[in-house]
């Protein structure tokens, strides 16, 4: 048992050795500035810039970010203060089952109904051309894919907040948004945070979904009806030709590498902000 | 006083607004994939392998992927599960007093559980150069075991962690050893480990960024280990692609089966959970 634990825990150090191990050829042919903020993308040249791709992931993950957070939040509040617990139980398991749809099926959504919808209705009023595969359309299903971990996360967080909180704004007379507004946003500020850092790291490294309807250019994007590429696109898409070019499953590595270490940090950083809430509001 | 009240009243309605737009993606969604799937499937589709190519053949269906699905998820899970069950046993059951070791070993499963499934794909290819294994069913069960354990263990952990002291207490006070005590504790958490199960292979039979290095893909289904397998995820993947009408119709068919396999587990496992807790002492 001893064994098996460890072996598990130290996984991570596993993932993290083998990956940076095989890094180290292109980390010897250029170093991490060069890698990380040249943009030119020529693996038969052997230039390996990856400034576009994790542009590409940035806007993704901030425009999924800036659709779902409000929306999770005001959900939350809703399920939480104003709807009838019949209301929630009924409304709770549907965003569990949302949680369980597999990341293809978002992608087959995304490329059926977000992408044309997007070309149809949305670009024209603001661009003269679009296909739909944008940026924006990775963001909107990555938006949908992080509700479920959002809302089930601040569920929690907010009904652990202790009543007698809320009893004594609501006997002051302030309504019901005042409180949530003065007294329970402030109480679960540490759980709002550490959510929107754990649906990040999520959004950072969801791969097929958003491969399949962000069009895949390995350029910077400058609007949200740009094509983008991020960083895990680019390894799925790659995978096939990545032996038969020099360096090539170097880089990939090297992308594997970067999207380990960016999403361990915020991982650790959200799991310490909800251990440490969890004690304060249970003593 | 009227500005507050209308104040109250804009941010309900807000509110309800959003909590519409949360729960009835999920609708149309799953809606979506039905409409489009729906006039493709057919009885072909889940009883015959694809005829011709999975990606220009316009015969056949989709079997082959669904028996890969279904071999990869289960023998994940299965593998998953002797590794996990002891993991979660030893959390909480060998380890005494020292709160902080395993609060840190908890941490490191949330860990894992966050790394993403392309990550545990890529490392799954680096296992598999390394012991010189080709894209095979057995790798695709290496990588998607990788990506179920943290599932499995925080699932199992949590269960455990709900069964009385009491229990374990009089166990151990009728003189059984702690392994003794810990069967007795796991037969308490049967409910529990059923639930685990199902969350694993749901997981297990809808991703694909850590079957796409490993598991290859092919139009048989595989009869070893070491041939590769088609999945559903990646049958929807690479036949979405396709110029074919019929191509494309196979891979609408699949997301149906695929959201229609899931769907079921997710229930299964929620109705478990709750029965769990309901027979809870």
């Amino acid at each position: 048992m001893l064994v098996f634990t460890m072996a598990s825990v130290s996984l991570i150090a596993i993932i993290g050795i083998g990956l940076f191990y095989r890094s180290i050829p292109i980390l010897h042919q250029s170093s991490w500035h060069d890698l990380l903020t040249k943009s030119v993308w020529k693996p038969l040249k052997g230039l390996f810039g990856f400034y576009p791709f994790i542009m590409g992931t940035l806007w993704v993950t901030g425009i999924a970010i800036i659709i779902a957070l409000p929306l999770c939040v005001l959900t939350a509040f809703y399920l939480v203060e104003y709807a009838h617990p019949k209301v929630k139980r009924v409304l709770i398991p549907f965003v569990n089952l949302l949680s369980g749809i597999p990341p293809v099926i978002f992608g087959v959504w995304g490329v059926l109904f977000i992408v044309p919808f997007i070309q149809s209705s949305i670009a024209p009023h603001f661009v003269d051309f679009s296909t739909g595969y944008s940026v924006l359309a990775g963001g909107i299903v990555l938006a949908v894919m992080i509700f479920p971990l959002i809302v089930s996360i601040l569920n929690e967080v907010l009904t652990t907040i202790p009543q007698e909180l809320k009893d004594a704004s609501l006997a002051l007379g302030a309504t019901k948004w005042e409180t949530i507004k003065k007294v329970i946003i402030r109480k679960a500020a540490p759980g709002i945070i550490a959510a929107t850092v754990l649906a990040i790291s999520r959004a950072f490294g969801e791969t097929i979904a958003v491969l399949m309807v962000c069009g895949n250019n390995a350029i910077v994007p400058h609007s949200v009806f740009d094509p983008g590429y991020p960083l895990p696109a680019l390894i799925a898409n790659n995978y096939g030709e990545m032996l038969s070019i020099p360096m090539y499953d170097s880089a990939l590595m090297f992308a594997a590498l970067l999207l380990f270490i960016i999403i361990l940090l915020f991982n650790i950083v959200s799991r310490i902000i909800l251990t440490r809430l969890e004690r304060k509001l249970t003593t | 006083m009227i500005k507050r009240k209308l104040e109250e009243l804009f941010f309900k309605i807000l509110m309800i607004l959003a909590t519409i737009v949360v729960v009835g993606s999920f609708f149309l969604i799953v809606g979506t994939i039905f409409y489009k799937g729906i006039p493709f499937m057919n009885l072909d589709m889940i009883t015959k392998t694809p005829g011709g190519g999975f990606y220009i053949g316009k015969e056949g269906g989709v079997l082959n992927a669904i028996i890969g699905s279904l071999y990869i998820a289960g023998g994940a899970t299965v593998l998953g599960l002797i590794i996990s069950i002891p993991v979660a046993i030893y959390i909480n059951l060998y380890i005494k007093g020292r709160k902080i070791t395993s609060a840190l070993i908890r941490m490191a499963f949330d860990v894992l559980f966050g790394i993403p499934s392309i990550v545990y794909g890529a490392f799954g290819f680096l296992i598999m150069v390394y012991f010189g294994i080709r894209a095979s069913l057995l790798g695709g069960i290496i990588a998607v075991t990788l990506l179920v354990i943290p599932i499995l263990v925080r699932t199992l952990d949590e269960v455990i962690r709900t069964v009385p002291g009491e229990l374990r207490d009089a166990a151990l006070s009728l003189g059984a050893t702690r392994w003794e005590m810990a069967k007795v504790v796991l037969k308490q958490i049967r409910p529990g480990i059923y639930t685990a199960i199902l969350l694993s292979f749901g997981r297990g039979i809808g991703d694909v960024a850590s079957v796409l290095f490993t598991a290859g893909f092919s139009d048989n289904i595989p009869t070893s280990l070491h041939e590769p397998a088609a999945t559903l995820p990646l049958a929807i993947f690479f036949q979405l692609g396709s110029p074919v009408e019929e191509v494309q119709g196979r891979a609408y068919a699949s997301a149906l089966i695929l959201t229609l396999l899931v769907l079921v587990i997710t229930v299964l496992s929620e109705v478990m959970i709750k029965k769990f807790s309901k027979h809870k002492i």
